[in-house]
């Protein structure tokens, strides 16, 4: 069982701070990158390579404990933050 | 499986490959050696269900194809019929059951892809969508997530590339608990004279791919679509196949203004097995060979080998035969919108499939052999026990009549699938005169006063109750929507959707549901001209109902004399065209109501339904009918609470005198039925042509007020029922 | 009135941009040349225009909607003269997709997100008319609300304190939502550029041009278009 931790009592910041970095799997087609590579080549831009573009999701956490901290958000990404099936997702947390 | 001496593939390969043993003998025989892993591969998935219909084609060919008008029937990428002026109408609809149940957005996205590629792979401009979702239990914890994600891949799709989605049927029943149904319709217009066809001719002429590059996406997703689900299917998803809809919109601008040069010779979409399927059913209907460099391929990922390219499913992906020299027009087009545009080929006289690899010869396969003979299975079957009639009078009213109303148009069946449909654009293209919630849609053919009706249809629990009678009554209902609106039923796309043809009962129902399909289309002159079968809908050995999905089309001749759903004043009086028994068994009510999911569904007598039929298009066509609504679920009361929400106006229904069951009287499924509301002065008119025809039709109620009352009590006031109706939808999506 | 002057009204000379993705621009094209223009079909890659008394920029998901909505199109090469025309006094209609192009090009402020809902929505929405004063309202009356179909998942307006302010007090905001269905700061649905000459709506009013497919208050406001550049 994972411990969703507190609610937040104040409007101060939480001590801990994650980051969670989803990106499209390897292999899987993104579109979105494809358009924004081409745009950026007929902007002009030379030498840009494959563009994929990904989701950056910042969250406050209440835990103090670092591990805790990760394996909650694991728990987070598992469950809604990323879609399994054709996403992976990287956690960093900051203090 | 027995292991061949000599033989470098396993057992265990050739079964990883979905082939049975007896299939692999005979592609020992074809070759006349082992196949390497590239033509394993490709035996493969040529011979899966999905794509040789190796369990069904035998009991298929009973469906009549053919009529006066019909261009093209089943067999090519889609049915053409002739819509008048000139112009065709093509279209077809498709399953992507599997695909949806694992990644619903990505699964009901990549189903609307495919089909609107089949649609203008012949020439057509796609102009209208249409689908048939079934989910399992309202409250089944999986199914509010597979709602949001189909929904919003359906929409995400058919919004961005523009083409307005303007009809469709969503149901629930736990039966689909652990295979949901995605079947997605597409149609299309054309000239007759620019129709193009997917068959390979003019040795050395160049084959040529057009479209997004491949990637590892779906590999082995037609032989999934071929096998039952269980947990480790589930777990070992294979690359998800990602839809891009911005690609597709200029693969269909590309390609429709590539036909309008000479360059091509024939066009197919790369479907399910895609490059495979693509190049063999090309040179196959062409009886040609074709030969393919597969290092040419635009690949989106390193290290890709022949054997992926060959079986990659990735979207967006078009095959081409050009005439020889007309490389450059494409190339030319095709930049213009942005897409890779690359010779892989030529077609050849040889009759094989040649692959190279970096100059290698890395696979030959003979075409007919592969394509055309494959195996054929009658499998056996065995008749669904007989489901028994039940008599309106054991049927105990469990709650009075409003109640009962009330709980139907609030409840999973019937509730307002608005919720569904405001997310789907339904109006781009300008020529959406019925959109969604009717019986039928009615788009214009551009620039005319004439107007294509669409339909999807089936009511799953008759099919399961009674396969022939189920069968027969998905065609009758789809062609009752098209007349409910004063079209002409022209032809019909069928998604035929079953569990395992391995096991008996479901094999009977299948061969079940297709003789009363072929009966009924036969008696209403609707034949079928594209289509698709989905097998294996079952998990852990729960098969879903039988669900023969039927898209119907229709002609409207003059847009301004057609049928709406909504009548429009107080006042009119309510004619009720066809005969009514009461039949209360396989009903709505008695499963929703009674708790009672049993009983023979409603028959269908094929002489009265097309007679009454013909009448009410008759009516509609001579201007005195402008409302009507076929019955269907719910019957009658039903039927008119729609009209009436609808229109915003109450009405009154009469109840019969001496009426021992009026549960039977209002929410009996008695078949080939339409409610009317018509204009006081041509009341007298419209009971004449009835009489005329020999067709019961009587007064029933009349319109007027702000409720829908019986006998003048019993009121339900509108603004609660359109609460209730409108209700339901929403708020089962946003429950926590 | 003057055969010559019939026959000036007749050369309204209208452009409908089509970029990549595009999907309303046929039906832009439709409701154009049936209000009297003639129309010019455009690509998004040329770098020159004819001679043009309107330019419509259409609805649709130009690239997809990809990176943010009308990014990518509003820096397609076209949009340089685009920018100098509408500055030169051009009129410049930008529907739905053209709005949120338009926003991205700085021609109108603000900006368009995800709907408050987060769902695409379709339907037909009341709005009411907030200023007559531009050659796109100009035939309206604003006391009756009219109606015209929504199509958008991102057509939620945000518009700076500041910017908001000075569109109020310059009458510039075109259309108001009668029942807001997205979220739009101030229920706004449509604005009009410093000067005038530019309208950003997220409605269609080209979906709203014949009774059989959607009613005739979208007609309005292209006979007022025509009227006024004839």
């Amino acid at each position: 069982m994972i411990s969703r931790g507190r609610k937040p009592s104040s409007e101060l910041p939480l001590p801990m701070k994650a980051l969670v970095h989803i990106r499209l799997k390897p292999g899987v087609l993104d579109p979105q990158g494809a358009a924004i590579g081409r745009a950026l080549t007929q902007l002009g831009f030379e030498g840009v390579g494959e563009v994929r573009q990904g989701k950056l999701i910042e969250l406050e956490l209440a835990d103090t404990d670092r591990a805790a901290a990760t394996a909650s958000v694991q728990a987070m990404c598992a469950q809604l933050l990323a879609n399994p099936v054709i996403e992976t997702y990287a956690i960093t947390i900051e203090e | 499986m027995n292991a061949r001496p000599n033989d470098p593939n396993s057992p265990e390969l050739i079964a990883q490959h979905g082939l049975s043993d007896e299939e692999y003998g005979r592609i020992l025989e074809i070759l006349g050696r082992p196949p390497n892993l590239v033509e394993l591969g490709i035996f493969s998935v040529m011979w899966s269900e999905h794509c040789s219909y190796k369990s069904s084609r035998h009991w298929l060919k009973q469906l009549p194809t053919e009529a006066p008008w019909v261009i093209c029937g089943p067999g090519e990428n889609a049915g053409i019929v002739d819509v008048g002026d000139g112009m065709a109408a093509v279209f077809k609809i498709e399953s992507h059951n599997h695909p949806s149940f694992i990644e619903p957005y990505q699964g009901a996205a990549t189903g609307v892809g495919g089909i609107l590629r089949d649609v203008f792979t012949m020439g057509a401009r796609p102009v209208a969508l249409l689908n048939s979702l079934r989910f399992g239990a309202a409250d089944h914890p999986k199914t509010r997530h597979l709602i949001d994600g189909v929904v919003a891949g359906i929409g995400g799709y058919g919004n961005c590339i523009g083409v307005p989605t303007v009809g469709g049927e969503t149901s629930f029943h736990p039966a689909y608990n652990g295979n949901i149904l995605v079947n997605a319709m597409c149609v299309g217009l054309v000239p007759q004279d620019e129709i193009f066809y997917a068959r390979a001719a003019g040795i050395g002429n160049p084959v040529v791919y057009v479209g997004a590059k491949t990637g590892r996406d779906g590999i082995h997703g037609a032989t999934m679509a071929s096998a039952e689900f269980n947990e480790e299917t589930e777990a070992k998803r294979p690359t998800v196949q990602v839809g891009d809809p911005f690609t597709e919109k200029l693969l269909l601008e590309a390609c429709l203004e590539l036909m309008q040069t000479d360059a091509i010779v024939a066009i197919q979409d790369m479907g399910a097995a895609g490059l495979t399927s693509s190049s063999f059913e090309m040179a196959a209907r062409g009886e040609v060979g074709i030969e393919m460099d597969l290092d040419r391929v635009p690949m989106r990922e390193t290290g890709m080998t022949p054997y992926e390219i060959m079986l990659s499913e990735s979207q967006e992906r078009m095959l081409l035969v050009l005439r020889a020299g007309e490389e450059e027009v494409a190339r030319r087009i095709c930049a213009k919108w942005g897409l890779d545009c690359v010779t892989v080929g030529r077609v050849t006289a040889s009759g094989a499939m040649v692959l190279r690899w970096q100059g290698e010869v890395i696979g030959e396969v003979p075409i007919a052999p592969v394509s055309g003979s494959s195996p054929i299975y009658q499998r056996p079957r065995e008749a669904s026990p007989r489901a028994l009639p039940i008599a309106a009078q054991n049927v105990p009213a469990s709650v009075d009549e409003a109640s009962a109303l009330r709980q139907l148009m609030a409840g999973p069946d019937l509730a307002s699938r608005r919720w569904i449909w405001q997310q789907y654009d339904h109006q781009v293209m300008a020529d959406t005169v019925l959109g969604p919630g009717g019986d039928a849609a009615v788009v214009r053919i551009h620039g005319s006063k004439r107007g294509l009706a669409l339909t999807t249809d089936c009511t799953p629990r008759y099919c399961r109750a009674d396969p022939v009678q189920g069968g027969m009554q998905a065609v009758c209902e789809a062609w009752r929507n098209l007349t409910a609106v004063g079209a002409t039923p022209l032809a019909i796309t069928d998604c035929l959707n079953f569990g395992s043809p391995e096991n008996p009962r479901i094999m009977g129902q299948f061969t079940g549901c297709l003789e009363g399909m072929a009966k009924a289309c036969r008696a209403l002159d609707f034949p079928v001209v594209s289509g698709n079968v989905s097998f294996y809908n079952e998990t852990e050995g729960q098969a879903i109902l039988p669900t023969p999905t039927i898209g119907g089309l229709g002609l409207l001749p003059d847009l301004d004399r057609m049928a709406r759903l909504a009548y429009p004043a107080a006042g009119q009086p309510l004619v009720l065209v066809g005969e009514s028994v009461g039949w209360l068994g396989c009903s709505l009510y008695l499963r929703e109501i009674c708790g009672r999911e049993e009983g023979a569904p409603p028959p269908i007598d094929l002489a009265i339904e097309r007679r009454n039929g013909d009448l009410v298009r008759r009516l509609i066509a001579d201007g005195l009918v402008r409302t009507c609504h076929d019955l269907a679920d719910g019957g009658l009361w039903v039927a008119l609470a729609e009209m009436a929400l609808a229109s915003g106006i109450g009405a009154d229904l009469d109840l019969p005198e001496a009426c021992e069951s009026p549960a039977a009287w209002l929410f009996g499924e008695d078949q080939s039925r339409y409610l009317l509301a018509v204009e006081p002065a041509d009341l007298d008119r419209v009971l004449a042509a009835a009489t005329a025809a020999g067709v019961i039709a009587r007064v029933v109620g009349r319109t007027g007020g702000d409720a829908l009352t019986l006998a003048g009590a019993n009121a339900i006031c509108l603004t609660e029922l359109t609460k209730l109706h409108e209700g339901w939808l929403p708020s089962l999506m946003s429950a926590a | 009135m003057e055969p010559e002057q019939a026959e000036a009204r007749l050369t309204v000379r209208a452009g409908v941009i089509t970029f990549p993705g595009s999907n309303c621009d046929r039906d832009a094209a439709v409701a154009l040349a049936a209000a009297g223009a003639s129309v010019t079909e455009l690509w998004h890659a040329d770098t020159e225009l004819p001679r043009l008394d309107l330019i419509v920029l259409p609805g649709g998901f130009s690239y997809g909607d990809y990176l943010r909505c009308g990014a990518i199109a509003a820096r397609a090469p076209i949009m340089a003269e685009v920018v100098r025309r509408a500055e030169a006094g051009v009129a410049v209609l930008g529907i739905c997709n053209g709005f949120q192009v338009l926003t991205e090009l700085g021609l109108v402020p603000g900006g368009l997100i995800r709907n408050a809902g987060l769902k695409f929505i379709c339907a037909p929405v009341e709005l009411a008319v907030a200023t007559r004063r531009s050659i796109f309202t100009a035939g309206y009356g604003t006391e009756q609300p009219i109606t015209l179909p929504i199509a958008h998942h991102d057509g939620n307006y945000v518009c700076p304190a500041d910017k908001l302010a000075r569109l109020e007090d310059e009458d510039r905001i075109a259309f108001r939502y009668v029942a807001n269905p997205n979220g739009s700061t101030g229920a706004i649905a449509g604005v009009l550029g410093p000067g005038r000459n530019v309208l950003g709506l997220m409605p269609h009013p080209e979906r709203a041009c014949d009774p059989r497919t959607g009613g005739t208050d979208g007609c309005l406001m292209f006979q007022s278009l025509i009227g006024a550049l004839g």
